[in-house]
Order: C-alpha cells, then structure tokens, then sequence
C-alpha cells in the first residue's frame, strides 16, 4: 500500500474516478491483466523465466526513460529527442573499444559515459545559453548523431561486447536476477533520492512548475537545465553499453525505436510532457507496460500490421487516461 | 541610436510580415555555394533532378506548419504519406492505369489523408491529448494500415504517373511547374481566414477562445489540412520512385519539422509561413547536394549534412530572435 499512498491524503478510500487518475496504479493493474491475458494466450508466458526475459528489455528502456523523465519535468517544453541517437553511438563505441575482452570494459564504460555526457552538454548549452527550443536543438543533434554514426562504423568492424558484459546483462548475477535488473532497481533508487531528497531535486521540480519563480528564489535555472540534459544523455550511453551486452554485437542504429516509446514510457507513467510534477515511479511501471504490450502482440499470429494496428490503438486508449489538458472552458 | 532603433524595428515589422526572408536568403547563399563548388549544379537539368527529390519533403514540410501554427504537432505525416502511397499504387493495380483510373485513385489517395488528419484532429484536439505522444500513437496506427494495404515494397506504379512526373512541357520540367503552383496556392491560402484563425490560436489558445474562436474546430482543420497536403507529398513520392512502398515516409517526418522551423516558423505557434517551410525543405536538398558537390568523402557526407542542418537551425532561431527583440 505504500507505494500507492503517495498521493493518497489521509486514509480515506478514494473512488473509482480518482483511481484511474493515478497512472502507476493503473499502470500496476494493466500489467497484471496483461500478463493474465498472455498467460490465457499462450501458457508459460507469465512464468517467472519470462518475465525475467521482459524486465531485462523494460530495464533497458527504463534508463533511457530516466533521462528523458528528468528532462521532461524540468519543464520549458523539456524533451530530448537525441537519445536514441546516443544509445546508438554508445553501442557501437563500446563494442569497439571493449572489443570482446573483459579487460576493457571499465575504458568502454568510461568512454561511453564521456560520449553521452559530452552530446548531453551541447544539447544543455544550446538550450541554455543560446536559447534554441529543446525539440529543435535535440533534434538537430540526432541528425549529427547519425551522420557520426556512419563515420564509427565506416572501415571499423563493429566490435563484440564482452562475455562478463553479456552475462551480467542476461545471467543471473545476485540472487537469481540478472545485473542489468539490478542496474533498474538501482537507476530507480537513485532518482527517487535525488528527486525526493537532494537540492538538486527541488531544482528539478521548481524550474519545471515556474522557471520565472525558481531564478527570482535564486534558483541557477541554467546550470540545472544544462545538467538535465547531460544526465539524460549519460542515462541514454548507459541503456547503449547494456544493450550492447543484451545482442552481443552492435548493429546499425538499435537505438532508434527508444527516441519515442522513452517519451511515452514517461507519459504514461504520469509525467505530463509539460513537465513540474510526476516521478520516476510512475515511469518505470510504464516502460514495464509497453515491453509487455509488445510482448504480448507478438505472441498473437496476427502479422506486423494487425499488431502495429492494435498497438497504436491500445496507445490511445491509454493515453487517454493520462495528460489529458484542461478544457479552455471552465 | 534611435536611428539603429527604428532600423530595427522596421525590419522585425517586415520578417513579422515575411517570415520565410531569412530562408530565402539562405536558400540563395546555398545556391551560390552550390554553383561556386561545381557549376553544373545549377543546370536546369541538375536542380530538376534536386526538385524532383525533394518535391515530396516540400509538400509534407507545407502540411507539418498548418498545425505549427497553433502550436500543435504532427509526428505522423510520414505514416501518412506512406499509407496514401501504397493506397493509390494498389487502387491503381486493382482498377486500371487510364488516365481517369489515375485520378480517381490519386482523389482517393487524398480522402484518405483527409481522414488521417480528421483522426489527428480528434485526438489531438478533440480529446486534448498532448500531440507528441498522441501523433506518435497514430503513427503506429496508420503505418500498421499501410503495411496491411501492402506488406513489401515494390509494387510498381503506372507509366503515365512517372512520365507526367518526371518528363518536361515546352522543354521545361515538369516539377517546375508543380513548384511553381504550389507557391501561388500557398499565396492564396495565407490569405485565407482558415489560416489567420490558425495563428490566433497559435498565439494564445485561451485568447482566441475568449474573442469567440471556435478553438477545437480550428485545431481540427488544421490537422485535415495536413494530413491533405501529405497526401500530395505521397502523390509526388510515387511519382518519383514510381512504386509503393509502406515504409517509404518513417524517415521523412524529423525532417519535415526541421525544414518548418529552418522556414522561420516558430513551434511555439503564431509567427510563420508555409511558404516559408518549403524553402526550408530546398535548403535541406540544397544542403545534402553541396555537401556532395563539396567534395566530402561518402562516409563523411551524413555528419557534414547534420552538423550543417544543426548549425543553420541555430543561427536561423537566433536570427529571428535578435530581430524580434
């Protein structure tokens, strides 16, 4: 119960209308109805190998969608559209410097991190300093990601990760979980103490309800923003390193389906895209929520565009649900 | 100093009237780039051969700024491009490549953008979704139709359509003439009262519905004008690539938004022109072919491209802004 008391003033019980208005409530009761219905579909689906199989995928969204979540709340039309780009260029840089051997990965991880936190301070600078809109300017950067990209893997074999990489991203590693769930839960502690307990935090959420309001408290709004955005590109090379260890091998462009379902992760876990309130929670029910719809299209025979169809549908219905704006009337 | 005041105020009243002049003179520059670079880029035959590529990105750049202007987003232009392409390329094969088959498929082509773009309306404004995630959720939806009306490309179009497309009147091309009316039409519909309700809404949603603007509706004819001038895009791309292919836009939407704001009009809605996106989508072409031109090595003309798109849309908002001031 405490993670749904949140919100919850008091103890008094809340009606079904206020219930569907909390995103990870809902969000928790899709998932169950969702595995019980791909149980009901085919048997073995929600067996606990596989939905070890589906936290493993959903962690790797769900710390590309810690970046954009915490871009996202710092409002100002906060949105980083270059994360895929980044987990894309971390993949490969990783691969070519960890090349197969166990020795070099505290270099990939180094370079990696160094990467992402470098595209993130452009990004941060150009928003910032400059003044270019977060959309136009993370979209621009995807564009230089991609040519740079090109040039990585022009001549330059692709890279192999390394086993220990690979095994901590898909073996067991501590009590039977695999590492990269580790790495979530980790990625989940860390955002909610900073968001609930440390200035910075506060920054986050006081920038993003009324950026005016925070400077004329001296909040350095710049500086936060700036550091938003190198912390979601550094998220982004992070989910890049693991994915690499998920395929064992980098291949053109494996990042390009985050750039938006990271977005709708965090929308759906309640975040508005308008930023200043929401939390990390929230999100990681909702990454888990789109692995798992995808999952469960996948299982049905229906071919690529009866699921395309049905899953752009189930999005709408969802989205229904969330971030809905007020009616210019009332 | 009032003298460099009035200047300035002056020219913020002029781009305010002409947004698109900074991509103008950005288009000419890159002209001149590209003729200094290799003189017979700017034959007639070498910028038919630009055009004819980038005609579709025109017409899809046009129909993202119809709902910039009030301040809306549409990420699915491209699933709607690709979904009217494979559906004309197959109304076609089923009913007959005569020339009044033709144009039947091409109107039906058009309905069904039409629709696409009521769909985005409803949702967008209709159920106030935010447009982001609400378009992107279309954009699944409707690529799914289109893979469902033909699962692989290569369905091939009929002659008459490539040869209309790709041939010349009076020696001269044809696209120049698509082009050509493409302005005058974009002319006309600045000045229509569809357009100034949308930049009302643009500039204050709350605003517009207190002078008594029907604020949904208008948001909702912008998302059907749209999802109109994408289906042209469709048309152009078919006549281009002379095939169907249910993929064919997925790529093309990022770049319609960037060539909306290279046109200098503004996401946050309000200020801008349509013209002023189709210039912004030549400068794209202009961009990919001086990079060609210039001498860059293939694996290094993607990055020279992107870095130079990045570098332009910063100057260009800069630009506007420090004249707005």
């Amino acid at each position: 119960m405490t993670l749904f008391s949140q919100s919850q003033k008091g103890g008094t019980p809340i009606s079904l209308a206020e219930m569907i208005r909390k995103p990870l409530l809902v969000a928790l009761i899709l998932i169950i109805l969702l595995l019980g219905a791909g149980e009901a579909l085919s048997p073995g689906f929600a067996s606990m190998q596989q939905i070890l199989r589906l936290l493993i995928v959903a962690a790797l969204l769900g710390v590309v969608a810690a970046g954009q979540n915490l871009v996202i709340l710092g409002g100002r039309e906060g949105i980083d559209l270059s994360v895929g780009g980044v987990v894309s260029l971390a993949a490969i840089l990783a691969g070519n410097v960890m090349d197969g051997n166990n020795a070099n990965i505290i270099a990939a991880i180094a370079v990696c991190l160094a990467a992402g936190g470098l595209v993130g301070l452009f990004n941060g600078v150009g928003i910032t300093i400059f003044g270019i809109p977060p959309l136009v300017m993370t979209l621009g950067m995807l564009g230089v990601l991609q040519g740079l990209l090109v040039v990585i893997r022009q001549g330059i074999p692709s890279g192999l990760a390394a086993p220990a990489l690979a095994n901590f991203v898909s073996k067991p590693f501590l009590l039977g979980l695999p590492g990269v769930i580790w790495l979530w839960i980790g990625v989940g502690l860390l955002m909610a103490f900073l968001l609930r307990r440390t200035t910075l935090g506060y920054r986050i959420y006081a920038i993003g309800s009324n950026e005016n309001a925070a400077f004329m408290a001296g909040t350095p709004v710049k500086t936060v923003r700036i550091m938003l955005f190198v912390l979601s590109s550094m998220f982004s090379a992070l989910a890049g390193l693991c994915i690499l260890g998920y395929a064992g091998t980098s291949f053109a462009n494996v990042g390009d389906s985050y750039m938006l379902s990271s977005i709708i992760a965090v929308v759906l876990g309640g975040t508005p895209l308008s930023g200043g309130k929401g939390g990390y929670t929230g999100t990681m029910a909702g990454a888990f929520l789109l692995v798992l719809m995808q999952s469960i299209l996948t299982t049905l025979s229906i071919g690529e565009a009866g699921r395309q169809i049905i899953y752009g549908i189930t999005l709408l219905v969802l989205l229904l649900f969330y971030g809905r704006s007020k009616a210019l009337r009332g | 100093m009032t003298r460099s005041n009035s200047f300035k105020t002056q020219a913020a009243a002029t781009l305010r009237r002409f947004p698109f002049l900074p991509a103008l003179a950005m288009l000419a520059l890159l002209l001149i780039l590209n003729g200094i670079a290799e003189p017979n880029s700017l034959t007639v035959r070498a910028l038919k051969g630009v055009i004819s590529t980038y005609l579709a990105l025109v017409f899809l750049s046009v129909a993202q700024t119809f709902v910039v202007y009030t301040g809306d987003i549409d990420l699915s232009v491209g699933a709607i491009l690709s979904f009217v392409n494979v559906s004309i390329v197959v109304i076609m094969s089923q009913l007959g490549s005569a020339p009044h088959q033709v144009l039947i498929a091409c109107l039906a082509g058009i309905l069904i953008g039409a629709l696409c773009g009521l769909l985005n309306g409803f949702v967008v404004a209709g159920l106030r979704m935010q447009a982001i995630v609400a378009t992107f959720a279309t954009s699944i939806l409707i690529s799914g139709l289109a893979l469902w009306v033909l699962p692989v490309a290569g369905l091939p179009a009929p002659s008459l359509f490539w040869k209309i497309y790709g041939g010349r009147s009076y020696g001269i091309p044809n696209v120049f003439f698509f082009i050509t009316v493409l302005i005058f039409v974009l002319a006309v519909i600045a000045k229509t009262r569809l357009v100034t309700r949308l930049l009302a809404v643009g500039n204050g949603q709350l605003t517009a519905y207190q002078t008594g603007l029907a604020v949904t509706k208008i948001r909702i004819a912008g998302y059907v004008v749209c999802g109109i001038f994408s289906s042209f895009a469709a048309i152009c791309i078919t006549g281009d690539t002379a095939s169907g292919d249910p993929l064919v836009g997925g790529a093309m939407t990022m770049s319609s938004v960037a060539a909306v704001v290279l046109g200098g009009t503004a996401l946050s809605g309000g200020v801008g022109s349509a013209f002023g996106s189709a210039i912004g989508a030549l400068i794209i072409g202009l961009i990919s072919s001086l990079v060609f031109y210039a001498g860059t090595p293939s694996e290094w003309q993607n990055l020279a491209q992107g870095a130079t798109i990045l570098i332009v849309l910063m100057l260009g908002v800069l630009a506007s802004r420090r004249i707005n001031q």
